[in-house]
């Protein structure tokens, strides 16, 4: 029990750290939302200037930020200048289309992943793995741009899916059922290119754990016991193999909201990815520091769970945590 | 003669946290004192656990003890900084049983064996071969092997470059960990000659820590038997293997006698 | 009565990258009789545990069985597809192997893995598998069998470990057991015990076993014959009683004179024990000498010109050396 509250403790020091970090670096950067209105001729100085005084952009940082800090505590992440809107909200409509994003793609890569990383490990230096490495292999090294921009042709030339967006322009008028279904064809795209971005190296990890696991003095001695080959896989050398997997897991639960922003700014899918371009463009400094927090929660959140999943899966680790 | 080492009532204790933070003493040893003196061997002999791993440690001053006193070479050395230390830790120096992994298998013997050296200032090229060669003269494995990883040589022949290495620095005491235990029959023999001839050259010091009585009553001149962390015999080697005093010594014995086998030793 | 296992003419091979394949068993033949224990002593680099491998074909991805008749109760082990393999070991054939740590699943109970084991081989309600491996347990474990079931491989003592090991071995009352080094990594008191453990369940439920070791002292308290093997081929076999006290094989007789002498009366302590000069052969594709002619100190002309045969000195004790002819 100690060893979580330790945890805790941390996590919560590191977004402490984290938001502080992110809000010295916005604000120092060169520029702020109300001076880029200055390029527009049709602002006059006096209402740029009150607009200032209302966002208190005239004020010192350290002031700025305990103003945010307190405001956070009541459950508020600032305003937007561009969308004239609190940021909270908005930030959570993205984050919810990313997150539908994301989560169907991590599964699905995860379950071909395994599927693929298992059989190559049985199949180790045969030809379904070297064909496996190959193909993983010249996935990796096409970059991520290029694969999200050649699906796109695909679709834009085939016809078949929609280039962009999250759903049709008549998606109100539509049936439940067809609701899902057009909500899937949009997805179909971006989900497909996130897939096929992270399952090469995760493949790749995969094989490596079981590999290892499949030649340990364990399983042979499980094989000389007569268990049947299914169980072995899955019920003691996937298990066994768990440690690495785990770890990994838990990043990709990290990355679910931070990953996927090339695809989303290619594909025209509204997440949270070009929000946070535009804001960042725009100088909208509290959505640009509201999103890196929401995301940098993700990312604690996942180490946490691995923490918590690689405590339950290992028993070792549960002695020595005990131990200390 | 006096003696190289002395220990007194050495003691160490452990606390290990349970669940909730509720912890629990766990006694490695206590009560441990005796006197080795120079160009002899201890032989320090127990079953598994019996808190025989911890008190070479601590002697090495790998690991504090809790409580009691250990002099070597008159000085004392519990209680000494890690500065201090340095001074002390040339002079005792461990091999361990598992030849496997006490070789780092990244780098080749000669590297291997001129490590200790290299730790204390950086050798040049020809310093290390010229020290190499010494070492592993010693240890008689021939020259054409120094350029190859410890994976390459058999278990014997890895025992024989941690014992090269452990001499790097000129140790007076060597504490044996189970150095034999992992090795074949045939190759026991060869490493104990070895030993034995090693302590005649350069007058070196065993403790050597075993659970095989035998060759505990071959190679040493005292015998100090060991149950649940306390010396329950110690005496000279002869004796304690013919006239056991302790039951758990008598109970060794008859382990290691060997019901039935009278090898054919014409 | 025919014996319970045959292998005729074992030999199998390693390929090894960048090499020439390595032979690590050639020409190896020997019986195993109902009831009877046979020990194999070997010591690294004899084949031995490649030997406990091959029996059951669960070698290593770069091994080979070249060639080799393995019978076990009439059937060919060599032509069994997979599937029937599988049900014979663990179920007919049981195996129990080094490094109990290791050889243990370290994320799963053992009294879950001994579970498994006999659910592979007899599917029943999980309460039956639970109630007969405890039995099992019982049997194997004096008391506390409940506790150390639930406990984690790392949590339990060396000779623990080693009693589970033997648990998942006779959970399905199979006719042989192969133990390979059962305790290698044990000290001597405990090795006594698992010792005793033997002796009493083979007693009970009447194992046979090849017991493979370094150690002839564990031969002497279990074995009724045995087989030496040395660089992949036996050198000899015989009764127990007669290898281990009157050795004719010029290696059985120096490596028994390696031990440390039991004091009679006369030895002096602290002097040098005799060795085998050199240490074991590389495995090479093909010795056309005997392969203890390098370090041999009985070697002869002939010994160089090719592998001696065996020879039979008495129906039940045979050698391989030139000494006897071959």
């Amino acid at each position: 029990m100690r060893y979580f509250a330790a945890r805790f403790l941390q996590t919560l020091f590191l977004l402490v750290g984290v938001s502080f970090l992110t809000f010295l670096f916005s604000a120092m950067a060169p520029g702020n939302y109300v001076d880029e209105m200055r390029l527009n001729p049709q602002i006059s100085p006096e209402a740029l200037a009150s607009l200032r005084a209302r966002y208190q952009l005239d004020q010192p940082l350290p002031v700025r930020y305990a103003r945010w800090l307190v405001s956070l505590a009541h459950g508020e992440l600032g305003y937007s200048f561009a969308y004239n809107t609190p940021v909270a909200p908005l930030l959570w409509v993205r984050a919810r289309n990313t997150l539908l994003l994301t989560l169907t793609a991590t599964l699905i890569t995860w379950a071909l992943a395994l599927l693929l990383g298992i059989w190559s490990a049985q199949t180790l230096g045969r030809l379904p793995d070297r064909a496996l490495s190959l193909a993983s292999a010249a996935l990796l090294a096409i970059p991520d741009l290029v694969l999200a921009l050649g699906l796109l042709i695909l679709a834009a030339r085939s016809g078949k899916f929609p280039t962009g967006g999250l759903v049709s322009v008549n998606f109100e008028a539509l049936s439940l059922f067809e609701k899902v279904r057009d909500l899937a064809n949009h997805m179909t795209l971006p989900i497909a290119a996130l897939v096929l971005t992270t399952l090469p190296v995760l493949v790749r990890h995969i094989r490596s754990a079981m590999a290892e696991v499949l030649d340990a003095p364990f399983l042979r001695a499980a094989a000389a016991h007569g268990i049947p080959r299914r169980k072995l896989v899955y019920r003691y050398a996937l298990r066994a193999a768990a440690h690495p997997l785990i770890s990994l897991f838990g990043f990709s639960v990290g990355t679910l909201l931070s990953g996927s922003l090339l695809v989303e700014i290619v594909m025209s899918w509204p997440g949270l990815g070009p929000l946070l371009l535009e804001a960042i463009l725009a100088r909208d400094l509290y959505v640009v520091i509201g999103g890196v927090l929401f995301s940098m929660l993700f990312l604690v959140l996942g180490n946490f769970l691995a923490d918590l999943l690689l405590y339950w899966a290992d028993p070792r680790i549960r002695a020595r945590a005990g131990a200390k | 003669m006096e003696p190289l080492l002395h220990v007194e009532n050495l003691e160490k204790r452990y606390e290990t946290g349970g669940l909730f933070g509720v912890t629990k003493k766990v006694t490695a040893f206590a009560d441990v004192s005796f006197a080795l003196r120079p160009q002899t061997t201890l032989a320090l002999v127990g079953a598994s656990g019996a808190g025989k791993s911890t008190l070479a440690s601590c002697i090495a001053c790998l690991e504090t003890p809790t409580s009691g006193r250990i002099l070597f070479e008159h000085r004392e050395i519990t209680g000494l900084n890690e500065k201090q230390l340095r001074a002390v830790r040339p002079r005792i120096q461990l091999v361990f049983q598992d030849p496997v992994s006490s070789l780092n298998p990244r780098l080749n013997i000669l590297d291997i064996v001129t490590e200790p050296l290299n730790i204390h200032r950086r050798l040049s090229e020809h310093e290390k071969r010229e020290h190499a060669r010494e070492l592993l003269d010693r240890v008689e494995i021939s020259w054409e092997k120094v350029l190859r990883n410890p994976e390459e040589l058999s278990g014997g022949q890895k025992q024989r470059v941690a014992i090269a290495r452990a001499l790097a620095l000129k140790p007076k005491l060597l504490i044996l960990d189970e150095a034999l235990s992992a090795l074949d029959a045939s190759v026991q023999a060869q490493i104990a000659n070895l030993l034995l001839d090693l302590q005649c050259s350069l007058g070196l010091t065993y403790l050597f820590i075993t659970h095989d009585l035998k060759m505990a009553a071959h190679l040493a001149d005292e015998i100090a038997v060991m149950q649940n962390g306390r010396i329950v015999e110690l005496g000279a080697a002869e004796r304690v293997f013919r006239n056991p005093a302790h039951e758990m010594t008598r109970q060794l014995v008859k382990a290691h006698s060997g019901k039935d086998l009278t090898p054919g030793l014409v | 009565m025919k014996p319970l296992l045959e292998v005729v003419d074992l030999c199998v091979t390693y390929a090894v990258p960048l090499h020439e394949r390595e032979v690590a068993l050639s020409g190896v033949s020997f019986v195993v009789e109902r009831g009877e224990t046979l020990g194999v002593l070997g010591e690294s680099g004899s084949g031995k545990s490649t030997l406990a491998a091959a029996l059951l074909r669960i070698l290593h991805a770069n091994g080979k069985i070249e060639r080799g008749l393995v019978t076990f109760e009439g059937e060919d082990l060599m032509q069994l597809k997979a599937s029937a393999l599988q049900r014979i070991r663990g179920r007919l054939i049981a195996s129990i192997f080094q490094e109990p740590l290791i050889a243990l699943h370290p994320a799963i109970r053992v009294g879950q893995q001994v579970e498994n084991v006999l659910a592979a081989h007899q599917p029943a309600s999980r309460r039956a598998v639970r109630e007969k491996t405890l039995e099992v347990l019982r049997t194997v474990f004096a008391t506390d069998a409940e506790r150390i079931a639930d406990s984690y491989p790392h949590r339990l003592s060396g000779g623990q470990r080693a009693r589970v090991l033997i648990a998942q071995s006779i959970v399905c009352r199979p006719s042989l057991v192969i133990a390979d080094e059962p305790t290698a990594s044990l000290d001597s008191l405990t090795q006594l015990e698992i010792v005793a453990l033997f002796r009493s369940l083979g007693d009970q439920y009447k194992l046979s076993m090849i017991l493979i070791t370094h150690n002839p002292f564990l031969l002497a308290a279990l074995a009724d014959r045995v087989l030496v093997l040395y660089a992949g081929r036996v050198v000899e076999t015989g009764p127990t009683q007669d290898v281990l006290s009157s050795p004719r094989h010029p290696y059985t007789r120096d490596l028994l004179r390696c031990l440390p002498p039991i004091w009679h009366d006369g030895t002096s302590r602290k002097s040098a024990l005799p060795v085998i000069p050199g240490d074991s052969p590389s495995p090479a594709a093909s010795h056309q000498k005997c392969v203890f002619e390098g370090r041999c100190a009985d070697r002869m002309e002939v010994c160089t010109a090719r592998e001696p045969a065996a020879v039979a000195l008495t129906n039940i004790h045979k050698v391989s050396c030139f000494k006897y002819g071959g």
